[in-house]
């Protein structure tokens, strides 16, 4: 074990002794049950949708369609295009024309095939760049245009510099769809309660997201809808638009019919409805001098966005800023786009637009470093962002630790990749198996950046015999939000975590903090958690301090107690408590955490984008056999600034498990998509890394405090999701001597001899 | 015909037999432990024991448990309600993420350590294969199993 404190969070228990329960195992008196109608069609436009012959089924009670939606069923949290039930057109093949419900859920599911749809079929736009031609047909008619977005950067002029460049390299890469895969399919519970109010239970990431979407279709107000946190099993960025909708149709059957309604999705649903990661098709042009110095980079970026805009828009905004990795370039000019088409929905997912950008931008400076006759390393050295750095949209890095050179370092030390590096095939070995070792860095800014609003909110309520209930407005995804929270309210009061329950929030009790994405749950909760704590200090050190002999600005808050100047006189934590609730004052207090501001000028790309960066470096041993083509991972190593680890063992987590699901994108998984329709919709066919699929790992954590997060901590979520594919890329390159360019990483079996 | 379910016994009748086993474990028994992750056997997350070995609750049937003892997650836990320490060091190690594979993943490892006390780490990888996990990449299962092995001795 890399720990030998044993981990604790407050949820371990209930999930070990299958006591916790997700919202699939919750049942209400009278419950029914409600399942989607999916069509056949790609795009078309609907006629009519018979559900008459499915309303006579036994236990069918009804059959809901768009013209029953008393409210808005469009939404969207950037353009409002998101049927929640299609009513006009299908636009992918996971649009949901209508949802029947039934006394059981087996009686819904056999309802399903007679409801009728008449619907014309229109040609699907499947390709983005044929989608992106004027006079091509619209997906969306009110937006004028299959373009969703188009995001730029403009710095200095980069035409001009690669004229004086003594190399240019250019490349075209591209990158799959790719599902979540967390194992809890998408579910939600509907209640109606006698006071008008519609309560939520679900499987979601964003409980103030759902609730606008329930909200919107219902068409009644925020207030009217309560939605409340269950355990829930993963989300990795899936769980927000399509969880929300699910929970949004229950809520709409739930008022009709006057009755709790359950929704459940079968893995196949999940899969073929749910928004994926984008698929990136990147041209990359990059300029650099014989001393190995980047001087320009140009760069086109087509993300297919599928049928709906998502948070298309801030997804590959990410994508731009970050377009030309962790490094200065003096010029730039990028342009970014997010199409429309009739594929599959894409959306946020972990990496959120950095994962397909680190895969070009890490394979290409390798690239160069090779035509400068340099190492790897020697070149990223040359080039990398340092403390005090500007970043390619004009952000100087100061004010916090610029931890890249210490990331790479320590990652290439716990590799041995130096020593490695000269063992590796390069396309030659004497057996079958050609070794290699490789690796990536990258930088992330945290949060949501110029994304839009972000802040965050904690409640602090004490109890008569001191102990605590905390609540804040971030979300348990399974990461261990919940026990990080009160491990930072714990170290702030100096009371023990034992004594703090964390309050499961509902939307009805805390003010909407946003959605526990962006690596931003930590940070941005915890960050309010940490203001909570210290406003509570300073009410109890002006009441105490008469009783403790000393200025308010003496009164320390440490080990259970609380104490006077120099520690000579103290008081018992609990007692301390039922001293304020004699002076009739209550020890409760509601903290904020606001993330400093951020500019961002949409025309030339430039701007404070993000208040604090992260930095990171994974490496990967691996061997590719000559024959079989096989992939076999030996070895993975990752460091990345955590800022403070507030929770180790879970910090570990987040690596570990980000490593995987980076190796998961760089070997095999896929969304096979043909004319529109997703084939691989289960497990038994959308591969997700098995244990034998993973070597042993080595996660290194370095923690510089930042000064703009109230508790030090930063989030490690994302970026350890978003350097293996690259590393992956790099390793097989210094393996078999061949670049590939397409994820996932294929390599065809070789007879003959030849490099795989 | 009965069955046995964590330690008690269960009378079947015939018109139960060929109900699906998960669906009968959670909605008719509330032993909601075992999770429906896909349905086709490909996930583990409905892993229970019947006579020690990890089966798919997802693709089998009540007959298949007729005469036979059936382990849940929720027979796993000691009579007093303490966690087996199996389940302590999946705590402990910091093997527990979402939650939604755990209950499969323990009772597998359950099964592994009955069969083999003293494992390599190897072998523990090898041992979980049929249960997936997206958000711990499995490390910290295979220290939890590890650490827990000494326990089955």
């Amino acid at each position: 074990m890399n720990e030998k404190n044993p981990a604790w969070r407050n949820d371990a228990a209930p999930k070990v002794t299958g006591r916790a329960r997700y919202t699939d195992d919750l049942k209400f008196h009278n419950m029914l049950h409600a399942v989607p109608v999916y069509t056949d069609y790609v795009h078309a436009r609907i006629m009519e949708v018979d559900a008459s012959a499915a309303m006579k089924q036994p236990g069918v009670v009804t059959v809901i369609t768009a013209g029953d939606v008393p409210g808005s069923v469009t939404f969207g949290q950037i353009i409002r295009d998101y049927r929640m039930l299609a009513g006009d057109k299908v636009r992918f093949n996971g649009d949901v024309v209508a949802v029947v419900v039934a006394e059981t859920r087996d009686q819904a599911v056999a309802a399903v095939k007679l409801v009728s749809v008449k619907a014309e079929e229109m040609t699907p736009l499947l390709d983005p760049e044929e989608a992106m031609k004027p006079g091509a047909i619209l997906v969306h008619e009110l937006h004028g245009s299959n373009i969703v977005n188009h995001h730029k950067v403009r710095r200095g002029d980069a035409d001009k510099a690669f004229k004086a460049c003594d190399h240019v390299i250019e490349q075209e890469f591209r990158t799959q769809f790719v599902e979540h895969a967390y194992l809890e399919p998408e579910t939600a519970v509907a209640v109606p309660r006698p006071d008008g109010v519609t309560e939520i239970y679900a499987s979601m990431q964003h409980p103030f997201s759902t609730r606008r979407f329930v909200a919107t279709l219902l068409g009644v107000s925020l207030a009217d809808v309560e939605v409340r946190t269950v355990p829930m099993g993963g989300g990795f960025g899936g769980k927000d638009d399509t969880a929300s909708v699910v929970a949004a149709r229950a809520a709409l059957a739930a008022k009709i019919t006057g009755r709790p309604v359950k929704m459940t999705y079968d893995r196949e649903w999940s899969v073929r409805e749910s928004y994926k990661r984008h698929p990136y098709r990147i041209s990359y042009k990059m300029g650099f001098s014989n001393q190995g110095r980047m001087e320009a980079c140009q760069i086109r970026v087509v993300a297919d966005a599928g049928a709906y805009c998502s948070v298309t828009p801030w997804v590959t905004w990410r994508s731009t800023v970050q377009c030309c990795g962790p490094y200065d370039v003096p010029n730039v000019h990028c342009d970014v786009y997010g199409v429309y088409t009739n594929n599959v929905v894409t959306g946020a997912m972990r990496g959120f637009g950095s994962p397909q950008m680190n895969f070009a931008v890490e394979q290409l400076v390798e690239m160069a470093a090779e035509r400068c006759g340099m190492s790897p390393t020697e070149f990223r050295k040359r080039n990398m962002l340092r403390q005090g750095s500007v970043t390619v949209t004009g952000q100087k890095l100061d004010g916090h630790t610029v931890s890249l050179e210490q990331a790479l370092d320590s990652t290439l030390a716990a590799a041995g990749y130096h020593e490695k590096y000269g063992r590796c095939s390069f396309g030659k070995a004497e057996g079958d198996e050609l070794y290699g070792i490789g690796y990536a860095i990258s930088y992330r800014g945290m949060s949501l950046g110029a994304e839009g609003m972000d802040f965050n909110s904690a409640v602090i309520n004490v109890q008569f015999d001191g102990s605590i209930l905390l609540e804040a407005a971030v979300h348990e995804n399974g990461q261990g939000a919940e026990s990080a929270m009160i491990l930072i309210c714990s170290d702030e009061l100096g009371v023990p975590k034992e004594r703090i329950r964390y309050r499961m929030p509902s939307t009805a009790n805390i003010p909407d903090g946003g959605t526990t994405v962006a690596s931003r749950g930590t940070i941005m909760g915890g960050g309010a958690v940490a203001n909570a704590a210290r406003s509570l200090k300073s009410k109890l050190a002006e009441r105490l301090a008469p009783k403790l002999d000393c200025a308010p600005g003496d009164v320390r808050f440490k080990d259970g107690h609380i104490w006077g100047k120099d520690d000579a006189r103290r008081m018992a934590w609990p007692e301390a408590m039922n001293q304020l609730f004699l002076m009739q004052e209550y020890p409760y207090s509601f903290g904020t955490f606001k993330a400093p501001q951020v500019t961002w000028d949409e025309r030339t790309g430039q701007g404070n984008a993000y208040f604090t960066w992260v930095y990171g470096c994974q490496a990967v041993e691996l061997t590719v056999n000559s024959k079989t083509g096989r992939v076999k991972l030996l070895n993975m190593v990752a460091s990345h600034e955590a800022g403070k680890a507030v929770n180790r063992p879970m910090v570990l987590g987040q690596f570990y498990g980000g490593m995987a699901m980076g190796a998961g994108y760089a070997m095999f998984e896929d969304v096979g998509i043909e004319q529109g329709k997703i084939l691989n919709v289960n497990f038994d066919q959308y591969r997700i890394p098995h244990s034998t699929d993973l070597p042993e790992m080595t996660a290194i954590i370095i923690e510089n405090h930042d000064p703009a997060s109230p508790s030090g901590a930063k989030g490690v979520g994302e970026p350890t999701n978003e350097l293996m594919a690259p590393a992956i890329a790099n390793a097989v390159y210094n393996a078999t001597g061949v670049r590939r360019f397409r994820l996932p990483i294929r390599i065809e079996p070789r007879s003959g001899g030849g490099r795989p | 015909m009965i069955t046995y379910i964590n330690g008690r016994r269960h009378e079947l009748n015939v018109s139960d037999l060929p109900k699906n086993l998960l669906a009968f474990l959670r909605e008719e028994l509330d032993l909601t432990g075992a999770k429906k992750g896909c349905g086709v056997g490909a996930c583990g997350a409905c892993t229970v024991l019947v006579n020690n070995r990890p089966v798919r609750s997802c693709r089998k049937t009540v007959a298949d448990i007729v005469d036979r003892n059936v382990l849940t997650i929720e027979g796993l836990a000691r009579g007093d309600g303490s966690l087996h320490p199996l389940q302590q060091a999946f705590v402990d190690a910091g093997a527990v993420q979402c939650g939604f594979c755990t209950p499969g993943m323990v009772l597998t490892a359950h099964a592994f350590l009955l069969a083999n006390n003293n494992p390599t780490r190897e072998e523990a990888r090898k041992a979980i294969s049929g249960n997936l996990c997206r958000c711990t990449g499995y490390q910290q299962i295979i220290d939890a199993i590890e650490a827990a092995a000494s326990h089955y001795r």
